[in-house]
């Protein structure tokens, strides 16, 4: 986690921290232990004069690899998750998204096609009118945000695994990707695609996915917390290499199951 | 201060021969737990801060990991240095007998008698060995708060794959509620405990040095 140094003469270690720490990239200082030089915490590690930002980061994200794994084999694929009443449904549902509501994909339904690519058969898009089509499945909900919040929701659409098989899909791959309107994406395990509540949604509360909720298409998954759940997708690869995604990449835990 | 500078001070070195209060098991898995927990606090303080669940923020120059998700990097690595310590803690202690030694009896008349003479300032602290009753209860209490931390802390991170352990904290939110009171409660007992070292210093050498 820390390399231990010998106090430079005349050197405010406080100092080198912050000039170490301009040095990163951007996207890699944003774990630097800022809160750490003032922690008593760390302090007590008083040998340790200098804090590494990349030595700790990398360790971290290394744990955070490891506890990718341990996610994996704690899913049980056939554990669902809790359904409640309507009556629990949270109203509003809180819009969430890391730009405002009117700066939210506005998309015309007409034109939107939702592109299928990869390790599937049939590539041919899908427009929404056919997606209409296919057979409903309904879920109450709690959508549990990274930040700690929760609402629950209802939310009607096609199931993934359906879907999936559906379109020839080869469900021994690793991963679907999925692409989004405002550049958002995601990476989830097949596993998590195959299980029986992960849905291709449609609908908010039976009624059309409205702009806020990520019209057209929103991929709903109760096993993993909010921003794993894209919305305004428009592209769905199934494929063996992990493409990350949009919070993944900036330091949120891959897996985020429940 | 390290165990070496602790050694060389002669205030310590002529009770060299005592004998040892703290086991080095103690000693290593107490630091190694006030590292974790620290961490855990510091970053818990960060998460905590992303959703708040009372009218207050902790200051972001106490909490750790700069960022939500920085600061659940942390909480996500330290529970693993803090709950294999702490098995590791916990299965000592009983199977050396020190928790059964040390801690009970636990006797209420005695409890109250000892929070009396502590307040009056009165309360002896001849030999570090033995515990009076309100430490007893306090390392006890602390014990079993440290269970509810972790558990509560399980329940919240995994409230599908255990959701009957969530249901058993009452649900996803009230476990957020249990968990903040259990963080709340180590933090108090921290207070007291790093309070009573500095008024006692030969328990905080004790914990360095084993005498």
């Amino acid at each position: 986690m820390t390399r231990l140094r010998k106090p430079l003469p005349g050197v405010d270690p406080k100092l080198l921290i912050k000039d170490a720490a301009k040095l990163l990239p951007e996207p890699s200082r944003r774990f630097f232990l800022r809160g750490a030089a003032s922690l008593g915490a760390l302090a007590v590690l008083s040998g340790c004069d200098i804090i590494d930002g990349d030595t700790s980061e990398n360790a971290l994200r290394v744990i955070s690899r490891f506890n990718d794994r341990v996610q994996a084999w704690l899913f049980d694929p056939n554990k669902l998750a809790p359904e409640y009443p309507e009556s629990m449904i949270t109203r509003p549902f809180p819009f969430n998204a890391y730009y405002s509501q009117d700066e939210a994909p506005d998309i015309d339904g007409d034109k939107w096609q939702l592109e299928i690519g990869g390790l599937v058969d049939n590539k041919a898009p899908w427009t929404l009118p056919e997606l209409y089509k296919l057979p409903e499945v309904s879920q109450i909900t709690r959508h549990v945000c990274v930040e700690g919040w929760s609402a629950i929701g209802s939310w009607q659409g096609v199931r993934l695994s359906d879907f999936l098989k559906m379109i020839g899909a080869d469900t021994k791959a690793k991963y679907v990707w999925f692409q989004c309107a405002e550049g958002y994406s995601n990476t989830i395990d097949m596993p998590t695609a195959l299980h029986p509540q992960t849905q291709l949604t449609l609908k908010f509360d039976h009624q059309i996915l409205p702009r806020a909720y990520g019209f057209p298409v929103k991929i709903r998954i109760p096993t993993k917390l909010g921003f794993k759940n894209p919305k305004y997708v428009t592209a769905m690869w199934v494929q063996n290499n992990d493409a990350g995604g949009y919070w993944e990449n900036q330091g949120y835990n891959w897996f985020s199951g429940l | 201060m390290t165990i070496e500078a602790a050694a060389s001070n002669p205030l310590i070195a002529d009770t060299a021969a005592a004998p040892v209060i703290h086991p080095r098991w103690v000693r290593v898995t107490h630091w190694i737990n006030a590292l974790a927990m620290l961490t855990m606090i510091g970053s818990g303080w960060q998460i905590y801060d992303a959703a708040p669940l009372f009218g207050f923020e902790f200051s972001h120059h106490i909490a750790l990991g700069e960022w939500l998700g920085g600061a659940l990097l942390w909480h996500f690595a330290a529970m693993w240095l803090l709950a294999i310590n702490g098995v590791v803690y916990v299965a000592l202690g009983i199977l050396t007998g020190r928790f059964r030694r040390k801690l009970f009896p636990i006797r209420p008349r005695e409890v109250v008698g000892d929070f009396v003479a502590a307040l009056r300032g009165r309360l002896a602290h001849d030999d570090l060995a033995v515990y009076n009753a309100v430490q007893k209860l306090l390392y006890l209490g602390i014990l079993l708060t440290g269970v509810v931390i972790l558990l509560s802390g399980v329940s919240i991170w995994k409230p599908v794959q255990f959701q009957h352990l969530t249901s058993f904290f009452g649900g996803y939110n009230t476990a957020r509620y249990v968990h903040f009171a259990a963080m709340t409660a180590i933090v108090a007992f921290l207070v007291v405990h790093v309070t009573l070292a500095v008024l006692v210093p030969k328990s905080l050498r004790a914990m360095l040095t084993g005498r």
